[in-house]
């Protein structure tokens, strides 16, 4: 099991914004969360990572309990969060950003891993001296992901990567999703674009205020009527 | 010569503001905090200086080193103690902390050291004369010396993996996390940095003034912040320039106007910031840095 979560609650102060939530992600999977805005799921996602701790239940991640990890010791061990808005370092260069991402492995195997990301995305190779707060919203979600592999992440996170922008690069941003699970990857994947989500996860989780309400192989919830309804514009 | 000599001054106070001045601006930068507690690691520096060498009488090399490490780990020490367990509290309750840790430090000492002044002699004594004018050697050390730690500091914070982690943490500490930084080690190492600083910063005053006591850290500390400030806080090269401007206004104000005046000069170039650039010469006021 890549993932096991496990009756969390998670609080903001006195907010009770996660409710007794499980799921499950398997090696080699694309899962999709899915809800509306305040639904709670970056929260989980900052939980997992360990940004934020759940108050109950556990937390697995290759079978190793990571319940109470701080976020950057979980890095190591293979797991990568690329946050809701990108939150690159707009003031360091792209290369730098993208040796940040690296910042627990050895010296020696930056160069390849960097070559890696360059032959992904063009666009940073080009740009890799300027300093990242000056690309566009395009190219600046591809240094979140290319930051976030950098650090050869066995599972990864995406929240919300096609937010903001134009169709032709949300499609080029869910290619990029297909490609890394081809890879290997497994993918945990946040988005309120739920068609294009549960097209390419194989399976996803519906969440409401806090809680999953539905969970269901993928190509079975974009049929489900009131997934439909909620999520796909009827 | 009134010119050239009060310049000379003027670049070399300027430069220990410099020097004092990079410390707020990194401790600034990666915790958000006014450290007012700064200028006081620069008295406790002095008084270690002074101890090594006065009373244990330790080689003034050795004593110099043993000062500077002495406050890297008080520097790191204020920041467990005092201010981590503060890092998610309001900015106030940590101003008003630093502002305790001040005043405990500096009557901590009055109580082990009396408030008397000691004297501090010179380790860089002598002159160097240049045609009909001359030029202490205790002013040449303090800019060469300057000099080194901005290119050194400058280095590291651009070159080093930890100096970028820095930048990281400094941007945005929850990004920062998920990449693998050690926040709580980065802060620790920018305290380290900053309170070194000081410490040079304080050997380098003490030969100039050579005199050392409790409150010392006061003055020196409030005008290196002004220095931060004019020069934009949380930016290197603005700490480097906010130093040396407000050490050559001081400077000159003393040579040309009066003594009396040059702290109130001082202050209205801080209040002059204040209402026409908040940000600083340099400083940016939506992205934060080191
Ligand atoms: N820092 C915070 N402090 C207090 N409440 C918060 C905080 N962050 C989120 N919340 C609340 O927790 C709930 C879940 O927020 P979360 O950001 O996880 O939602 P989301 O599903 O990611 O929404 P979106 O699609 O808009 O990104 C919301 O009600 C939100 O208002
Ligand atoms: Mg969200």
């Amino acid at each position: 099991m890549m993932l096991e979560v496990n009756n969390i609650n998670v609080f903001y102060g006195a907010i009770h914004a996660i409710r007794e939530i499980s799921f499950q992600v398997e090696e080699g999977e694309i899962v999709t969360l899915i809800g509306a805005n305040g639904a709670g799921k970056s929260t989980i996602l900052k939980t997992v990572s360990g940004l934020l701790h759940s108050k109950t239940g556990h937390i697995k991640f290759l079978d190793t309990d990571i319940s109470s990890a701080n976020a950057y010791s979980l890095t190591r061990m293979g797991l990568s969060h690329v946050p809701e808005g990108r939150r690159i370092f707009q003031e360091l260069s792209v290369e730098e950003n993208l040796e940040m991402g690296a910042y627990t492995r050895p010296k020696g195997e930056i160069r390849d891993s960097m070559a890696d990301v360059f032959d992904r995305f063009p666009r940073l190779k080009e740009r890799r001296r300027q300093v990242a707060g000056t690309l566009s919203g395009g190219e600046q979600q591809m240094l979140a992901i290319g930051r976030a592999l950098m650090s050869h992440p066995k599972l990864v996170m995406l929240d919300e990567p096609s937010m903001g922008l134009a169709p032709l690069l949300v499609e080029q941003i869910f290619d990029i999703i297909r490609e890394l699970n081809q890879a290997g990857v497994t993918i945990l994947l946040v988005e309120q674009n739920a068609r294009m989500a549960l097209q390419v996860a194989n399976r996803g989780y519906v969440l409401e205020t806090g809680r999953i309400i539905l969970s269901d192989e993928a190509d079975r919830l974009l049929t489900n009527d009131s997934v439909k309804k909620a999520y796909l514009g009827g | 010569m009134l010119f050239l000599s009060q310049l000379i001054n003027g670049i070399q106070i300027g430069s220990i503001y410099a020097l004092v001045a990079l410390g707020y601006s990194m401790v600034y930068g990666i915790v958000k905090l006014i450290n007012f507690a700064h200028g006081d690691i620069i008295m406790m520096g002095s008084y270690a200086v002074w101890f090594f060498i006065a009373r244990l009488n330790l080689h003034p090399a050795v004593s110099i080193v043993l000062s500077i490490l002495f406050c890297a780990f008080l520097g790191v020490a204020i920041e467990k103690v005092a201010y981590k367990p503060l890092r998610n509290s309001p900015r106030i309750s940590l101003l008003i902390t630093a502002i305790g840790v001040s005043f405990l430090l500096q009557y901590g000492m009055q109580l082990i050291f009396t408030p008397n002044p000691r004297m501090f002699s010179n380790l860089f004594p002598g002159q160097l004369p240049i045609g009909n004018f001359s030029i202490s050697n205790a002013t040449l050390v303090t800019i060469g010396v300057s000099i080194c730690m901005m290119v050194l500091l400058t280095i590291l914070v651009n070159r080093t993996k930890m100096g970028k982690a820095m930048r990281a943490v400094s941007e945005d500490n929850e990004a920062a996390q998920l990449m693998g930084i050690n926040v709580n080690n980065t802060i620790s190492f920018t305290f380290a940095i900053g309170s070194a600083l000081a410490a040079v910063a304080a050997v380098l005053y003490c030969c100039s003034y050579q005199q050392i006591e409790p409150t010392m850290g006061s003055m020196l500390g409030l005008k290196a912040f002004v220095a931060a400030v004019l020069g934009g806080i949380g930016s290197i090269p603005g700490a480097v320039l906010g130093g040396l401007l407000i050490g050559i206004a001081e400077s000159f104000t003393k040579g040309y106007l009066s003594s009396a005046l040059a702290d109130a000069v001082v202050f209205g170039i801080l209040i002059l910031v204040l209402l026409i650039k908040p940000a600083g010469i340099l400083g940016r006021n939506s992205h934060e840095k080191v």
